[in-house]
């Protein structure tokens, strides 16, 4: 058993990993209901570090997770962490939820109301000793920062505080996997990032699989070590954050990605030694210079473009690096909290662009006014023509 | 006044509602958590009593304690007198006539408690019956007071299934509602309304309390 766990520090890039087999490995199917319209259907392992399911709401994350939790059961598949099956078909194993040792954060947390902070993280930890019980407690709360709210109920506690006892209560119990669904959903950036740089800290030393469920792009960046693209019950993709994310093959992910601007193009020439395109968007002018992907002259593609990163000028530019300046005409300029959402009509093409407050008021926009957007090269993403 | 009679009325109640305390919270857990396909059946047999005259009720229990039932006979074997007419009868009767008074109030407090915070129990290991005493039950104390209080109540103001069951036996069966009843056969209309009084205000200072104190923000009323 010691050698065997050398050797596999050897072979894995995280030098810590106390247990290099325990990986979550879910093959399931689960029809949603009797006349749903769509089974989830998925295979996916997830070794130990933080896995997000991405996808939006309906693509059937929660669903996934209530499986892999015991809390339903799926139709067929085998659910397992290694070495142990917690749910298989097959061999009809399908364990408790009490006997999987899934730790499970809720979307709405399901903290007990009636329960201190203290009492709720100490839930878990009735078999053991009461003076062992309270040690344990004491330090995950220590380590979560929240050792002063432990008389405090749930409701007298702010919602990052809450998240945190949420996260200490589930991981108290030493669990072999932990579910996180949406959980830092309605927090603001900062105590979003403390409350996952302490949990990346826990997890440093307990290696366990994370599955966080979220459909926030920013969060996909921000905390993955891999992506599970999930979309009306199927995946679609899975990798690295910016495989996923970045060169979307599938509409549907670019969608989710954050593509406000997917287009139809053809290619009219390809430059090799370059490494650049030039397409040409359907039922338009506009010809665009893209990175080069292994395509024909003639071929179909699709470009998504993210309103963010193009730029807005109201002068013809010179003197840029960017490759692509398309004029256009303002259609219209509609507020969205703290943002400009700008229409513009590029000949046969609508593009969506995004600027500051500030950016509107400097430079005066008005609809129908003359404009240059401007696109580079790396910011135009292909993938896969219909 | 007949304090006799008091005093086994309130017995009685005291007696019903701690047996429907216990008893009562099986049974409204099962109808507020079995998936079973004919549990309706089970839910209108508990609320039968609701509906039905208390000597229908009455009739049958009193049919059920008889010498000639299972029930009575079993009874006689093991203390050597007839349930029938006895303290205990009532008792019996009395369970089953407020039986939907406890246990609708507790089931409806159960199935109001949210299903993610059993999910979450669960996960956290908690048997079933560990679920039950610390997460359901504790978030359905209202309920229960209710079903408690109700159950009480309503058994101190019972009248067709003891005379059914228990007749009229002083200091054994005799219970204020059938001390009333007495009273105004005999044209004693005053001593009638005294007694009818007392268990007019009993009644409605308790479950003033009850709702007094279910009340989900409290304040004084005066203030």
């Amino acid at each position: 058993m010691e050698d065997q766990a050398k050797s596999g520090n050897q072979e894995g890039h995280e030098g810590t990993r106390r247990n290099p087999g325990a990986g979550l490995s879910v093959r399931l199917r689960k029809r949603f209901n009797p006349d749903g319209e769509f089974d989830l259907l998925v295979a996916f392992s997830a070794p130990s570090g933080i896995t997000i399911l991405f996808g939006p709401s309906g693509a059937g994350k929660t669903t996934l997770l209530d499986c892999i939790a015991g809390l339903t059961t799926p139709d067929d598949g085998q659910i397992t962490i290694a070495p142990k099956a917690l749910f298989d078909s097959a061999r009809g194993v399908n364990l408790a939820p009490q006997a999987r040792r899934v730790g499970y954060v809720f979307q709405d947390l399901a903290l007990f109301p009636h329960l201190s902070a203290e009492k709720n993280v100490q839930y878990g930890l009735a078999s053991l000793p009461a003076d062992e019980c309270r040690r344990k407690s004491a330090a995950i709360l220590e380590s979560f920062r929240i050792s002063h709210l432990r008389a405090r109920k749930p409701r007298e506690i702010s919602g990052g505080e809450r998240q945190r006892v949420a996260l200490a209560r589930a991981l108290v119990t030493d669990p072999c996997v932990l579910l996180l669904d949406e959980p830092l959903a309605g927090l603001d950036a900062a105590t979003k990032s403390k409350i996952i740089d302490d949990l990346r800290q826990w997890n440093q030393a307990h290696q366990i699989p994370i599955l966080y469920v979220t459909h926030t792009r920013e969060e996909v960046f921000a905390l993955g070590d891999r992506v599970i693209a999930l979309a009306a019950g199927r995946i679609l993709a899975q990798g690295t954050p910016h495989e996923v994310m970045t060169a979307p093959r599938e509409e549907t992910i670019a969608q989710l990605a954050g593509f406000e601007n997917i287009f139809d193009a053809t290619v009219i020439a390809v430059n090799q030694d370059r490494g650049t395109m030039t397409c040409r968007l359907a039922g338009s002018k506009v010809e665009l210079e893209t990175p080069l992907v292994r395509a024909e002259v003639g071929g179909a593609l699709r470009v998504g473009i993210r309103a963010g990163d193009i730029l807005l000028s109201t002068l013809e530019p010179h003197g840029l690096s960017a490759r692509n300046l398309i004029p256009g005409r303002m259609l219209s300029l509609t507020q969205r909290d703290v943002m400009m959402v700008a229409k513009v009509d590029c000949g046969g093409v609508e593009m969506e662009v995004h600027l500051t407050l500030a950016a509107r008021d400097s430079l005066a926009l008005q609809p129908q006014q003359q404009i240059w957007l401007v696109v580079k090269t790396y910011s135009c993403h292909l993938m896969a023509g219909s | 006044m007949d304090w006799q009679a008091f005093r086994l009325t309130l017995q009685l109640a005291a007696l019903v509602a701690l047996v429907l305390g216990v008893l009562g919270l099986p049974i409204a857990y099962w109808i507020a958590y079995s998936r079973w396909r004919w549990k309706f059946v089970a839910e209108a047999m508990v609320s039968l009593p609701i509906v039905l005259p208390p000597t229908v009720l009455g009739f049958y229990v009193l049919l059920a304690l008889g010498p000639r039932s299972p029930l009575g006979r079993g009874w006689q074997v093991l203390t050597g007198h007839s349930l029938a007419f006895t303290f205990e009868g009532l008792v019996i009767g009395s369970i089953i006539y407020s039986l939907p008074f406890a246990v609708q109030p507790f089931a409806a407090s159960f199935a109001t408690v949210d299903a993610r915070l059993l999910a979450a129990s669960a996960t956290l290991g908690a048997s079933r019956l560990r679920t039950f005493f610390r997460v359901i039950f504790p978030l359905s104390v209202p309920g229960f007071v209710t079903g408690l209080a109700l159950s009480f109540a309503h058994t101190m103001g019972e009248f067709g299934v003891v005379l059914m069951v228990g007749g009229n036996i002083p200091g054994v069966t005799r219970t204020v509602s059938i001390d009333i009843y007495d009273k105004v056969q005999a044209l004693d209309y005053v001593s009638a309304n005294a007694t009818a009084l007392v268990l007019f205000a009993i009644s409605f200072v308790l479950l003033s309390l009850v709702y007094g104190l279910n009340r989900r923000i409290w304040v004084w009323p005066w203030k």
